[in-house]
C-alpha cells in the first residue's frame, strides 16, 4: 500500500495579527460594530478578531472613496496601470502568503488556493492593468468615463479571487472602491489592504469594510455609492436589486446556479469523469458555477457512474493545508447545515444517496463527496442550489431532452458538454439558456473570458472587454 | 478471453471498428489530470517506501551499438548489487540487453532473482520480415531471456492494418513459448507512443496489444522522443484497467525512456497509485525502464538515510 505521509504546507509564512480594523483612506481604523471572529472552518480555530463596521463607517469609507475618485479618475490611463501592475506582482510574489492565508480562513485545499485562486487573481489584475491605457479602444465610445464610487460586496467562496474581479476592473476604469468581503472569511482582503500599501496606490482608491449583512445593506443603500456589484446568493441579490430600484445605481449582479454538466454516450470517458469531479467537487462544489446536475445519457449511465465511484474513492479528505488534499472543509457551520439539510431532502423525496468510504475529521466542518442517483427534474436537489460537495446524477435520451432538461431551472450560470463530435458542441451551445457553456472542460477560468449569467442567476458580464462596461459610464 | 471479444480479431475490419469503438481520450483532460497528480508532494516515509519500490520496479537497460560482453556484465553486477557500500538497497527488477548480449546477462546473473529481459523483433524499427522478427526472438529465447521486449510495426498500425499488428503479436507471443515445464518468456509490447502521435492511438494500441496476448505494454524504444509521458502512462494504465474489467486477464504496464529522476519515477507511482491502485504497484506488474535513473534513486535514497547529498562520484557508473 501506498500510503502519502502529511506533507503540510508551512502555516509560518503568513503572520495573523490577533485583530485586524477596517482599512479606510489608506489607514487602519477601528470599527464601531461589535467585532467578528473569524475562525478556521477545518478546526474551528479562532485566527483573529476582526471589527465590523457600522452604517457610520461606511459613510466615511464611501467619503474616502468620493475623494479619491477626483486625482484617480482623472489620472492618465498609463499612471493607473501602473499602480494595477504593481500589486498584480506583489501579488506574485506574496502568493505563497496569501494562499496559505486563504487555506486557513476559508478551508480550501491549498493546491487549489496555490494552483487556481492566486495565478488567476496574479492574471486578473494584469489583464485590467493593460486596459487602463486602452479604454478608447474598449467599443465604449471614444472617451469612455468611470462612474464614481462602487460598491463591491464579495461571497465566501473565493475570497481573493472575488476581490480580484471586482476590484481590478473597477479601478483600471478609473473608479474607486469600498468593498466588503464576506463575515467568514475577511483575511485575504485585509492583507490585500496591505498590499495597496505596499503599491502605494493613493489613499481612499480602495477600502475595505468588514461585517456581515447589516454592513452590506449600509454600502448598498448608501446615496454617494454609484454603482453595486455583487456575488453571492440570488435570495440576498433580490433584496439588493429591490433596494437599488429607483436609484440611479448601476447594478452588476452573480448570483446562485444549479449547472447541468452533459455527457454523451460518445465522449472520452475518464476525462469526463474527471470534469465532472473538478465540477462538482472543486472547492467542496462552494462554486456558483458548479456542475451540480449530472446528466447522462442513458446508454452509458451504468458504465459512467461505475467509473465515477470508482474515482470518488481516491479523493483525498482532510487537512486544508495539505498538500495532497482534494476535499477541504465547509466553511461554516450554517454551510455545513444546509447542506445536510438539503442531503436529508433529497433522500426523503427518494433518491439514492452514495458517498464513498470517509472518515471525516473530528474537529471542524466537513461533508463527504456526495452522489444522488435515481434524481428527477421535481426533487429540490435537483432545483436548489446546495453550494455544497453532492451531485445529483439525472439521465436523458436525445441531445434534445439534454436541452430542455439542462434549461429547465430558474437559473441559467454554466453548463458543461462531454462529447468526441464538435458539430453537436455547437449545437448544445446555441441553445443552452447558461452564461458559460464548456465543451469538454469544466470550472475553467480566464480573465479574458466574460462570465456572467442567465434568468435568476444574475445580469451583467465579469471579465474580458464586457467586463469594463459595468465600471464605465455607457 | 470472454466470448464477446473472442472474435474481435476475426479481420481487419472486426478489429477496426472494435478499436475505433473505444471512448477516446481527449488530451487537454488527459495532460490535465496526469500534471495534477504530479503536484502530489511524496515526503518523508512515503518517499523512503516509493524509492525502494522504484528500484525493484527498474529495468536496468543498455541498448548501444557499444555495448560489449564486459559492460553488460558491469551492469550485471550493478543490478544485484546496485550500491556497493549498502547491502539494504533492494535489487532490480531485470536487465534489458540487446539479443545478442543474453547469454552474458544469463551467465552474469544466474540465480540472483534478476531476470534478463531482450529487446527483439529487429528493434527499435522493426521494419523486417515477420521471419526474422521471429528467428530474433527465438534467438533471445534461446539464450535464456525471461522476457522479450517487441516491438510493433508502427506503419502498419498508422496504415489501418490493425490485423497485420495483431498476427504479428501473436507470432512473437509463440516464440516465445518454451517446450515442457520450462517458463515461457514474458512478453512485452512496445507500441512506440512517440511515434503513434495521438492518446487514442495509444489506447487502441494498447488494446490491441493486449488482445493479441502480450503480458506487458511499454511504452517506447527509448530511441524516440517523446517518450514515456505521464500522461501516456496515465493512457496505459486505463487501458490496462479495463481490459482487466473487460476479460479478467491482468496486463503489466511499463514506462520507459525519459525517467531519469527520482521526481519521474515518484510521479510514475503516483499515477499507477490513484488510476490503477496497489494492484499494480509491484515489479510483476509495473516496470521502469532507464539507465540513469538508478544512480538518482540511489543519491536520494542515500540523502533521506544520511541527511546529506553525496556527489556523483559515490555512485557507480555501470
Amino acid at each position: 500500500m501506498f500510503e502519502y505521509a502529511p506533507a503540510p504546507e508551512s502555516r509560518d509564512v503568513v503572520d495573523i495579527k490577533p485583530s485586524y480594523g477596517l482599512f479606510i483612506g489608506g489607514e487602519f481604523a477601528d470599527g464601531t460594530g461589535t467585532s467578528l471572529k473569524t475562525v478556521n472552518p477545518a478546526s474551528e480555530e479562532v485566527l483573529a478578531e476582526v471589527a465590523v463596521a457600522s452604517a457610520d463607517d461606511v459613510d466615511r469609507a464611501v467619503r474616502a472613496a468620493r475623494e479619491a475618485f477626483g486625482t484617480w479618475s482623472a489620472m492618465p490611463g498609463s499612471e493607473r496601470a501602473k499602480y494595477l501592475f504593481r500589486i498584480a506582482r506583489i501579488i506574485q510574489e506574496r502568493s505563497r502568503e496569501l494562499a496559505v492565508l486563504e487555506t486557513l480562513d476559508n478551508g480550501k485545499p491549498i493546491r487549489e488556493s496555490r494552483d487556481v485562486d492566486l495565478p488567476l487573481v496574479a492574471a486578473h489584475f494584469f489583464y485590467y492593468a493593460g486596459w487602463a491605457d486602452k479604454l478608447q479602444h474598449a467599443g465604449y465610445g471614444a472617451d469612455p468615463r468611470p462612474l464614481g464610487v462602487a460598491g463591491q460586496v464579495i461571497p465566501w467562496n473565493f475570497p481573493l479571487l472575488m476581490l480580484a474581479w471586482k476590484i481590478a476592473p473597477a479601478l483600471a476604469a478609473g473608479n474607486t472602491v469600498v468593498l466588503k468581503p464576506a463575515e467568514t472569511t475577511p483575511l485575504t482582503a485585509l492583507l490585500f489592504a496591505e498590499i495597496c500599501r505596499q503599491a502605494d496606490l493613493p489613499p481612499g482608491v480602495v477600502n475595505i469594510v468588514t461585517g456581515a449583512g447589516e454592513t452590506g445593506a449600509a454600502l448598498v443603500n448608501h446615496p454617494d455609492v454609484n454603482k453595486v456589484a455583487f456575488t453571492g446568493s440570488t435570495e440576498v441579490g433580490r433584496l439588493i436589486g429591490r433596494s437599488v430600484a429607483g436609484t440611479d445605481k448601476k447594478v452588476t449582479l452573480e448570483l446562485g446556479g444549479k449547472a447541468a454538466n452533459i455527457v454523451f454516450d460518445d465522449a472520452a470517458l475518464d476525462q469526463a469523469v474527471e470534469g465532472i469531479v473538478n465540477g462538482i467537487f472543486f472547492n467542496q462544489g462552494h462554486v456558483c458555477c458548479a456542475g451540480s446536475r449530472l446528466l447522462v445519457q442513458e446508454s452509458i449511465a451504468e458504465e459512467l457512474l461505475d467509473a465515477l465511484k470508482r474515482r470518488l474513492g481516491t479523493l483525498r479528505l482532510g487537512d486544508p493545508l495539505d498538500k495532497n488534499t482534494d476535499i477541504g472543509a465547509i466553511n461554516s457551520a450554517a454551510q455545513l447545515a444546509k447542506i445536510r439539510e438539503l442531503s436529508d431532502l433529497g433522500e426523503a423525496e427518494g433518491a439514492e444517496r452514495w458517498s464513498p468510504v470517509c472518515p471525516l475529521p473530528d474537529k471542524g466542518f466537513w461533508f463527504p463527496p456526495t452522489i444522488f442517483t435515481g434524481v428527477a427534474q421535481s426533487h429540490r436537489i435537483a432545483r436548489e442550489e446546495v453550494f455544497g460537495p453532492v451531485l445529483s446524477v439525472l439521465t436523458f435520451r436525445t441531445p434534445a431532452e439534454a436541452v430542455e432538461k439542462a434549461n429547465n431551472t430558474p437559473f441559467g450560470l454554466s453548463a458543461g458538454v462531454w462529447t468526441e463530435k464538435g458539430s453537436r458542441i455547437l449545437w448544445m451551445a446555441d441553445r443552452l439558456r447558461a452564461g458559460v457553456v464548456w465543451a469538454n472542460t469544466f470550472n475553467k477560468f480566464d480573465p479574458t473570458s466574460p462570465f456572467g449569467g442567465y434568468k435568476e442567476s444574475g445580469y451583467g458580464r465579469e471579465g474580458g472587454r464586457h467586463g469594463l462596461e459595468a465600471y464605465l459610464d455607457v | 478471453m470472454t466470448t464477446s471479444l473472442a472474435d474481435v480479431a476475426a479481420s481487419n475490419v472486426t478489429l477496426r471498428a472494435f478499436l475505433h469503438g473505444l471512448p477516446g481520450v481527449d488530451r487537454v483532460g488527459a495532460d490535465q489530470r496526469a500534471a495534477m497528480l504530479g503536484t502530489r508532494s511524496i515526503k518523508t516515509t512515503a518517499k523512503a517506501e516509493a524509492i525502494d519500490l522504484a528500484i525493484r520496479m527498474v529495468d536496468l537497460t543498455t541498448l548501444e551499438g557499444a555495448d560489449t560482453p564486459g559492460k553488460v556484465r558491469a551492469m550485471c553486477a550493478k543490478a544485484v548489487r546496485p550500491d556497493p557500500g549498502d547491502p539494504t538497497v533492494p535489487k532490480v527488477a531485470a536487465v534489458c540487453v540487446y539479443p545478442d548480449l543474453v547469454a552474458q546477462a544469463v551467465g552474469a546473473l544466474g540465480g540472483s532473482g534478476v531476470k534478463v529481459a531482450s529487446v527483439a523483433t529487429a528493434f527499435p524499427s522493426g521494419r523486417s520480415s515477420l521471419d526474422v522478427k521471429i528467428a530474433d526472438t527465438a534467438f533471445a529465447v534461446a539464450a535464456g531471456a525471461d522476457e522479450i521486449d517487441m516491438v510493433i510495426d508502427r506503419g502498419a498500425f498508422l496504415a489501418g492494418d490493425y490485423l497485420k499488428v495483431f498476427e504479428e503479436i501473436s507470432a512473437i507471443k509463440a516464440a516465445c513459448g518454451r517446450a515442457g515445464d520450462e517458463q515461457d518468456a514474458h512478453l512485452k509490447v512496445i507500441l512506440e507512443t512517440g511515434e503513434l502521435s495521438t492518446y487514442d492511438n495509444v489506447r487502441r494500441a494498447s488494446w490491441l496489444a493486449m488482445l493479441a496476448g502480450a503480458d506487458f505494454i511499454k511504452t517506447s524504444t527509448g530511441k524516440v522522443q517523446p517518450a514515456a509521458t505521464p500522461p501516456v502512462t496515465l493512457v496505459m494504465l486505463e487501458a490496462v484497467r479495463d481490459f482487466l474489467a473487460a476479460t479478467g486477464r491482468k496486463v503489466g504496464v511499463k514506462p520507459a525512456g525519459g525517467i531519469r529522476t527520482t521526481k519521474d519515477a515518484v510521479k510514475m507511482l503516483v499515477l499507477v497509485n490513484e488510476t490503477v491502485g496497489e494492484g499494480w504497484l509491484s515489479p510483476d506488474w509495473f516496470r521502469l525502464g532507464a539507465s540513469t535513473l538508478l544512480n538518482d534513486l540511489l543519491m536520494q535514497r542515500q540523502k533521506m538515510a544520511t541527511g546529506r547529498y553525496a556527489g556523483p562520484d559515490y555512485f557507480t557508473l555501470d
